[in-house]
């Protein structure tokens, strides 16, 4: 299974390429996505009336084959083929660049902005409650994303049920919050309830982790990676069905968070009557934005400060070489266990948090494709980087809300550009690029140009959220398998600490 | 009695769809040591293409019968093809470039793939589910008793009939295939020494790609059969299926063929048993129960060698 990675291109050998191998690859690839393409994007099935019936896209298709062709041709003439100097000549050991010495305010900058960031966004009176709401979204995600990391990025276990331990520590907010502390201590300690659960959450879930990671942790990652699937399915099925205790798909609702007690309520014990300031939700806002602050910083340091113990290096040691750390006598299952409940107790911090927030709870929020993403922030981030994923975070959720807010804005593009370019593409005939499109475009009836432009800007930008995701999972793999984020401070060194560029950073052969 | 001998008879026929999906899980991770995450995904591929066809072609239940076995026909020589050419690219695109990569690096990109093909089909044709009309009806009654507890029926449907016998059909073709020719002993000599094998003049790469072919032609035509037996599909079947049709790889051994096969029915029986005596609602966590339990104590599964740690 060793071995260079091999070019799967046509240009495994450098040099130009001929003209007919040229012809022949574009044909291939034109005929392969044909092939890929024609079935489930040409035949559209609708539904109209109760009858099914298939709508042809021809000219999505043609065009999208189209795209694919003249990209390949592109990568062909400009990318593959240069000549082997400057692929080879590429430092061993990089220097320090300019971007590590900046590298070094990152964080601490960051940190700043996150902390002033409420004040600023309570400027703009329309933005603010949605704004604030927004970033403290965002702050769940890289929590998560955290948590995630010293499973997935320090100890090398893949886990894909991680939405359970979030899901646990959600129900123990929503269940011991509605039921089970107005029962055993009174109504009085429900404005406490979000203080007292938060701990139970984290150490519920790292229970769970415990109870699922004994009897699987000694198996292969693969099998890892496949059972925690099934067990973050497991957990939101029984959420889903059983009903007595959970309320079933119509999930709970939760009381939101106290100031210490005060509620964020225009009443005369509430936190604005308290501080004597004119009532407005954005407090409760602000306040939870902290609170969800603190637990993320929380769980950064305490993470960087687990690296440094000999736990976290064992976790480290067990991602690079699991037969190597078995025989220096680490015990490889206590090492798991500890990384996988110490992940899952901060999922159940954040599903605690995440509760009390939403104010509801139901088994709909902890979906499979809830799991996928925070791996996937984790994996974009570069698997074990803590900065990476506060980026990725920003980049996947931020996008992804971006787009959700600026819909109309979006549409109102798209549109632009579907009347725009059409037109434009048909008159510039001259290239040979325009050309072809151009003349494709001119060939097709007026009703079918019509149909295109319809079913383009009938698509809503969010749609394209996960599989941009799912491309982006596959390409870092392939071309960036460290991260985009690839450099990363050894926690050991000898004399002085060297930055190590991760490609020469072996990782796990076995 | 009879209520035992009717959920037999759906179970099996669950079974064999599990099975042949299961088949494409372990022979790819006899070959490369990997799962393949986005197999079920190309299950559903299978499924949703033969919906179309199906679509297209404009048969139903009323046709006549001559006209329904050429559509099938057409419809599996086309849904086999797509789902292969959607296999053969998701190993050239995602998988072989991460030969010799970092261990987790195949497997990340796997479950990229497998979202990317449910969105895909998503976006492209709707998340709703698709009915269709049955197309193949009619089914035999195989016991009839009158008791005082009522009258007790055991039927077995014509599309059973048909999923269970093609299914024995195409598991005797493959095993041929494997056993007898000469892609077949290169697709064995790979599972158990790459090195040795391509040393030996056999070519790697296309012996990996054929198998994804043909693991991905036998989830087509699961895909196919499912539909056929649910009239029903949509973009997320792939999910689920994906899981059961893996704990029946694991359960049978992972890395072989007949205890795929195995496992698949195994799995099939338990889940269909498992919603008629117990609870229709929990029958995914009795199946993934099974996956735990089996990894558990006996990780070689019901006919797989135990597996040895090289350094």
């Amino acid at each position: 299974m060793s071995g260079p990675v091999k070019d799967t291109s046509v240009s495994s050998e450098q040099g130009a390429i001929s003209w007919f191998d040229l012809v022949k690859d574009l044909i291939g690839t034109a005929i392969l996505t044909m092939l890929i393409l024609t079935p489930i994007v040409t035949f559209k099935t609708t539904m109209n009336q109760g009858v099914l019936f298939i709508e042809d896209r021809w000219v999505q298709s043609l065009l999208l084959t189209a795209a694919v062709v003249i990209g390949r041709l592109l990568l062909h003439l400009f990318v593959w083929h240069k000549p082997p100097s400057t692929a080879a000549a590429k430092p061993v050991v990089a220097k320090a660049p300019l971007s590590e010495s900046l590298a070094k305010y990152v964080a601490p900058a960051m940190l700043a902005i996150a902390i002033v960031l409420p004040f600023v966004l309570h400027q703009v009176p329309s933005w603010d409650k949605r704004g604030i709401d927004f970033m403290i979204t965002i702050l769940i995600y890289i929590m998560l994303g955290w948590g995630l990391n010293i499973v997935v990025g320090l100890a090398g276990l893949l886990d894909l049920g991680y939405v359970a331990f979030y899901a646990v520590g959600a129900y123990a907010y929503a269940l011991l919050s509605t039921i089970y502390l107005p029962l055993w201590f009174g109504p009085g300690v429900v404005p406490w309830a979000f203080y007292i659960i938060l701990p139970i959450s984290g150490l519920l879930a790292a229970t769970w982790g415990v109870i699922l990671g004994f009897p699987v942790l000694r198996l292969r990652g693969d099998y890892l990676a496949i059972v925690t699937l099934a067990f973050g399915e497991m957990i939101r099925l029984v959420l889903i069905n059983w009903f007595s205790f959970t309320n079933g798909p119509q999930g709970i609702n939760v009381p939101k968070p106290t100031f210490f007690g005060l509620p964020f309520k225009d009443e005369p014990g509430g936190f604005a009557a308290f501080f004597g300031i004119p009532h407005d939700r954005i407090y409760s806002y602000i306040f939870l934005y902290y609170v969800i602050l603190v637990l993320a910083l929380i769980t950064y340091f305490a993470t960087n400060r687990l690296r440094r113990l000999p736990i976290g290096r064992a976790w480290e040691a067990l991602r690079e070489d699991e037969v190597a750390c078995r025989s220096l006598g680490i015990n490889t299952t206590t090492t798991k266990l500890t990384a996988f409940a110490i992940g899952a107790m901060f999922g159940g911090f954040a599903g605690c948090f995440f509760a009390a927030r939403q104010g509801f709870v139901s088994p709909e929020s902890f979906v499979y494709i809830e799991s996928a993403m925070i791996l996937a922030i984790v994996v974009l981030g570069g698997l074990g980087s803590q900065i990476g994923i506060v980026f990725s975070a920003i980049v996947i959720m931020g996008a992804f809300e971006l787009f959700r807010e600026f819909g109309a804005m979006g549409h109102a593009v798209q549109d632009g550009l579907m009347y725009v370019l059409p037109d434009a593409v048909v008159s510039g005939i001259g290239s040979l690029f325009t050309g072809t499109f151009g003349a494709l475009y001119g060939l097709l009836p007026d009703a079918m140009r019509n149909s295109l432009a319809g079913a383009t800007t009938g698509m809503d930008p969010i749609q394209f959220r996960m599989l941009a995701v799912g491309l982006a999972m596959v390409l870092m793999m392939r071309f960036r398998p460290r991260g985009l984020v690839t450099r990363r401070q050894p926690t050991v060194f000898l004399k002085e600490r060297k930055s190590v560029s991760s490609d020469l950073v072996a990782e796990g052969h076995g | 009695m009879e209520y035992f001998l009717q959920q037999l008879i759906n179970g099996l026929t669950l079974g064999s769809i599990y099975g042949l999906i299961a088949i494409g899980y372990t022979m790819v991770y006899g070959i490369i040591g990997m799962i393949n995450f986005a197999h079920g995904d190309v299950f559903m591929v299978g499924s949703v293409v033969s919906f179309i066809v199906i679509l297209g072609l404009g048969i139903t239940g009323g046709s006549g019968s001559f006209m329904i076995i050429l559509a099938l026909a057409l419809v599996v020589i086309i849904a086999m093809l797509i789902a292969s050419v959607y296999n053969w690219t998701i190993e050239r695109v995602a998988y072989r470039p991460l030969r010799g990569s970092f261990r987790l690096a195949p497997l990340i990109s796997a479950i990229g793939m497998s979202i990317v093909l449910q969105e895909f089909v998503r976006i492209a044709q709707e998340g709703r589910p698709k009915p269709i009309q049955a197309v193949i009806t009619g089914k035999h009654e195989l016991l009839h008793r009158l008791t005082e507890g009522g009258e007790f029926i055991v039927t077995i449907s014509n599309m059973q009939i048909l999923i269970i016998i093609s299914t024995l059909a195409l598991m005797a073709i493959f095993t041929m295939i494997i056993q007898r020719t000469s892609l077949g002993r290169a697709q064995r000599a790979c599972e158990q020494d790459q090195k040795m094998a391509s040393l030996l003049g056999i070519d790697v790469d296309r012996t990996i790609s054929i198998t994804f072919i043909l693991g991905a032609a036998l989830a087509a035509f699961a895909g196919m059969m499912f539909f056929l037996y649910y009239n029903v599909t949509d973009f997320f079947i792939g999910f689920l299926a994906g899981i059961k049709a893996f704990t029946a790889a694991v359960l049978g051994g992972i890395g072989s063929i007949p205890g795929a096969m195995l496992g698949g029915m195994v799995i099939g029986l338990i889940e269909v048993m498992w919603s008629a005596y117990f609870s229709v609602e929990y029958k995914d966590v009795a199946a993934f129960t099974v996956l735990v339990i089996v990894l558990i104590f006996m990780p070689q599964g019901l006919l797989g060698k135990p597996e040895v740690e090289k350094v």
